[in-house]
């Protein structure tokens, strides 16, 4: 707001031993627990850590607000010499929108449905009358130019609904840079983006929040992303911090082990072998919901005992793939060969040994488990459907899979709700397994979880299929992943399969141009990557 | 907007079709009411050849669906048909045509439902909209328990109690709701004052409860969220941010309750003794009166459809991803 020239060391926020419960089981816990942290004027602290850290509750709590079901117990958050804890819900409201403002996960969800972006962008800085509204419209052009939002004069007049994922994202940061806050609250706002937007948009926000001068706390999980954008890195774990220190300094000589254990969580990578024996071949399917196709001409074929990965943005048919292998969606032409012998197109046309075959693990493991079923239920069901197990064979089994998931028996009366991410997703790569199958689809399966989660998700996978000699279709759009598990790699584009085959080839150059742009996309360890990357790119992202 | 009003043009039409195969269910079930008009005219004493030759004048000999489509085809040219009471067996013919009977009646319940709606639709959106603004306050939970207490007391009982206070202990307002075609607008607003406020005690709680639920329904969405984030006031957050994501399940809650208002108030019409539809129907259906009964019933069904069919245009305009497709 003022506009004599800041300097960087003037101190903006400052929070010292903040505590915050938050209410669930019926109980009050702790979930901040007497963090502390200072925030200089244009500087951009990284706050990063796994879900249930606390990092977005103690991002909220630097504007002065906590979501319903958390209340402040302790410490004290100054802004600019504004004792936010003491402040009024008026005295904050004044802040919030103009001097400090937020930029929210899912832009989808956080942009009002009923109301066009332009108004939403304006809104704040008009209700305070920061400047004249059509001043404030003039200047939200701008900055969707500087986001470089595809035609910056007329986006504003569009329905949220009517953008991607991508662009409203970046509509939001102009949103939030709008009233040119001091300070901006980024949660997670890349988390829900493919790669290829993802740098798009880090960039887009990199540069405007550098051109204004803005401080920023920038909530992620992504550690390769948050070196990018923060000059500081704190690390927190439970509601405590971990360790804090300069990017460069935090990247280079990590001083706590679960710091260091968060940065090795990457290096997981499986040696490929190449497999001959085909089990399953996709052979020119072409498939379409309704009148609009999505896949053409798609040829893949799986080796069995192998992991074939299928790479690709949202929106380039990797899980109508899985949908058309399953049964679920007939394709339109061409066919699904699995042991040498065509699959009926339908579902409801196979036999219960085909479908015993193939068994399918889903991204949210929340959703594809009845909330009402014990884990014994759902393990057991399988079992009983596919193999005909019943009484005491059946509870032994049950207790046999848990083991190979590295659980116990004592989760068998537990029901989904009360077992954590991580543990969900291991129940249903149980189900999964109870039907002994020949091959295992898992639709982007470690996408919801934590890094080092993911990193016990995929080592289990990984041994199950040296065990049992599993063939795994692996879609995901993640190359970290990938290299961990695969032996070969598919890579899909707008329906299509742009190159198939080992891991090796398609990962070393030369490389078609939509691979190169999505392997180079993929946010790597160093704080100079997106500088490199986006000088490197002649037309800029 | 044409794929908006070709929505709405497809909607109209299946309205149309949906009155069409209502007819026809009104017909049938009317054709199945046990006892038949001519003996209970005639009475018991009746000869066969008497009876036989009364339901010949009347048409009723003929086979059902001939009957149907007689009748159908006259509605579509405006012709209800004429009544069957004023007829007796001396052969006198004092019948009126049913548009004649229906028509003034059905003024007259427009007319209370048009008062009561204006009272209680805007009082039930802002009862709504302020215990959604101070949910879990006292005023909050006043308005909660009085507007339950009025719609779990019956009608008829809140008729009487209001007429108790309003007519007898404090005589303000009539308590019969006498009305024809020559009472003056301002003499017929006094005398419907009480079965409107009846009427009005009746329905607030639902669109009073339906309105809060739909927007403490959407205050937890990311959207609200962001609002708050971006400092705007309680006021600004369910007026600019919730309520307009929330009136199409408000428009549907509405429709039914105006729907009511025609179709379901023959109680009330009772007690104040008001001339509307309610009562002409169901004296129709205890003197065997067909034509008037179906006029009715086709009316009632017409206004549910229409007003249901209003709600979801409603719902369709005031939702941008219909209004504005990609």
């Amino acid at each position: 707001m003022s506009t004599e020239p800041v300097s960087k060391d003037r101190i903006l926020l400052e929070m010292r031993d903040v505590r915050i419960d938050g209410f669930s089981d019926e109980r009050w816990h702790q979930i901040i627990k007497g963090v502390n942290l200072t925030l200089r004027r244009g500087e951009i602290l990284g706050l990063i850590g796994e879900s249930g850290a606390g990092k977005s509750t103690l991002g909220k709590a630097a504007m002065g607000y906590t979501q319903p079901g958390c209340k402040l117990t302790g410490g004290s958050i100054l802004f600019d010499g504004i004792d936010l804890v003491k402040a009024s819900d008026a005295e904050k409201r004044r802040l919030w929108g103009t001097r400090i403002a937020y930029v929210a996960q899912s832009a989808a969800a956080s942009f009002n449905p009923a109301h066009r972006l332009i108004d939403q962008t304006v809104e704040a800085a008009t209700r305070r009358g920061i400047r004249p509204d059509a001043e404030s419209r003039a200047d939200a052009v701008q900055l969707f130019r500087a986001l470089q939002l595809p035609k910056p004069e007329t986006i504003g007049s569009r329905y949220p609904h009517q953008v991607s994922g991508g662009q409203l994202q970046r509509v939001m940061t102009a949103m939030a840079m709008s009233p040119r806050p001091d300070l901006i609250i980024f949660d997670e706002p890349t988390t829900a983006l493919d790669v290829t937007t993802q740098v798009e948009v880090l960039s887009a926000m990199r540069n405007i929040v550098e051109e204004f001068n803005t401080a920023a706390i920038y909530i992620t999980h992504d550690l390769a992303v948050v070196a990018q954008m923060a000059d500081t890195i704190k690390v927190l774990r439970y509601g405590e911090e971990v360790e804090e220190a300069p990017t460069r300094q935090m990247l280079t000589e990590p001083k706590q082990a679960y710091t260091r254990s968060l940065w090795s969580v990457r290096a997981l990578e499986k040696p490929e072998v190449k497999g001959d024996d085909i089990i399953l071949s996709i052979d020119h399917v072409d498939a379409a919901y309704g009148p609009f196709k999505v896949l053409h001409d798609v040829n893949i074929s799986i080796p069995r005992g192998r992991t074939v990965a299928v790479v690709g943005e949202s929106g380039s048919g990797k899980s109508t793939t899985a949908r058309v292998i399953t049964g679920l969606l007939p394709p339109l032409s061409g066919s699904v060969i699995f042991n040498g012998e065509p699959l009926p197109a339908a579902l409801k046309d196979r036999s219960k040994d085909q479908l015993q075959r193939i068994q399918m693990i889903y991204q949210m493991a929340d959703t594809a488990m009845n909330p009402r079923q014990t884990v014994f239920d759902i393990i057991a069901r399988p079992l009983e459907f596919y193999l005909g197990l019943k009484g005491k064979a059946r509870e032994d089994r049950v207790v046999e899979l848990l083991k190979m998931i590295e659980l116990d028996e004592s989760f068998m009366d537990r029901l989904p709700s009360e077992l954590s991410g991580g543990q969900k997703q291991r129940i249903c790569i149980a189900r999964a397994l109870a039907a002994e199958p020949d091959i295992i689809i898992c639709d982007e399966v470690t996408s919801a979880l934590d890094q080092i989660v993911q990193e016990g998700i995929l080592k289990l996978l990984l041994r199950l299929q040296k065990e049992f000699n599993i063939t795994y279709l692996f879609i995901t759009h993640d190359i970290a992943t990938v290299k961990a598990i695969s032996d070969e790699i598919v890579v899909m584009f707008q329906g299509k399969v742009v190159e198939q085959g080992l891991k090796s080839e398609i990962l070393s150059p030369p490389f078609p141009d939509y691979t190169q742009l999505l392997l180079s996309s993929v946010p790597e360890m160093d704080p100079d990557w997106l500088t490199n990357l986006l000088s490197a790119r002649p037309d800029g992202p | 907007m044409n794929a908006v009003l070709a929505t709405i043009l497809k909607r109209l039409g299946l309205g149309l079709a949906t009155l069409f195969v209502v007819s026809a269910i009104i017909f049938s079930s009317i054709s199945m009411l046990p006892g038949d008009f001519g003996q209970a005219v005639l009475g018991q004493s009746a000869t066969q050849e008497t009876v036989a030759a009364f339901r010949k004048e009347l048409g009723l000999d003929k086979p059902a669906v001939v009957r149907y489509f007689e009748w159908a085809g006259d509605v579509l040219q405006g012709d209800l048909g004429t009544s069957f009471s004023g007829r007796n067996a001396s052969g006198q013919d004092r019948s009126r045509q049913v548009s004649d009977l229906v028509m003034p009646r059905l003024w007259n319940t427009l007319f209370l439902a048009g008062v009561t709606a204006l009272i209680a639709v805007p009082l039930a959106l802002f009862l709504g909209l302020t215990t959604a603004l101070y949910r879990n306050s006292a005023y909050d939970r006043a308005v909660n328990a009085a507007t339950l207490t009025t719609i779990s007391t019956p009608e008829f009982f809140v008729a009487y109690i209001l007429i108790l206070v309003f007519a007898s202990l404090w005589p303000v307002f009539p308590s019969l709701a006498n009305v024809d075609a020559s009472t003056a607008l301002g003499e017929r607003l006094y005398r419907v004052a009480l079965p409107a406020l009846t009427l009005t005690l009746v329905i607030v709680a639902h669109m009073m409860r339906m309105t809060r639920a739909a927007i403490i329904n959407l205050l937890a969405s990311p959207y609200i969220e962001m609002a708050r984030l971006k400092g705007a006031s309680r006021s600004e957050i369910i007026l600019k941010h919730a309520l307009p994501n929330a009136w199409a399940p408000i428009a549907t809650v509405i429709a039914f309750n105006l729907a009511y208002l025609v179709v379901g108030v023959v109680v009330v019409e009772v007690v104040f003794v008001y001339p509307g539809i309610g009562q002409l129907m169901v004296d129709a259906v205890t003197s065997r009166d067909i034509p008037v009964v179906q006029a009715c019933a086709l009316i009632f069904a017409a206004t549910y459809i229409l007003l249901n069919l209003t709600a979801d245009i409603i719902g369709i305009v005031t939702n941008p991803r219909l209004l504005h497709p990609r």
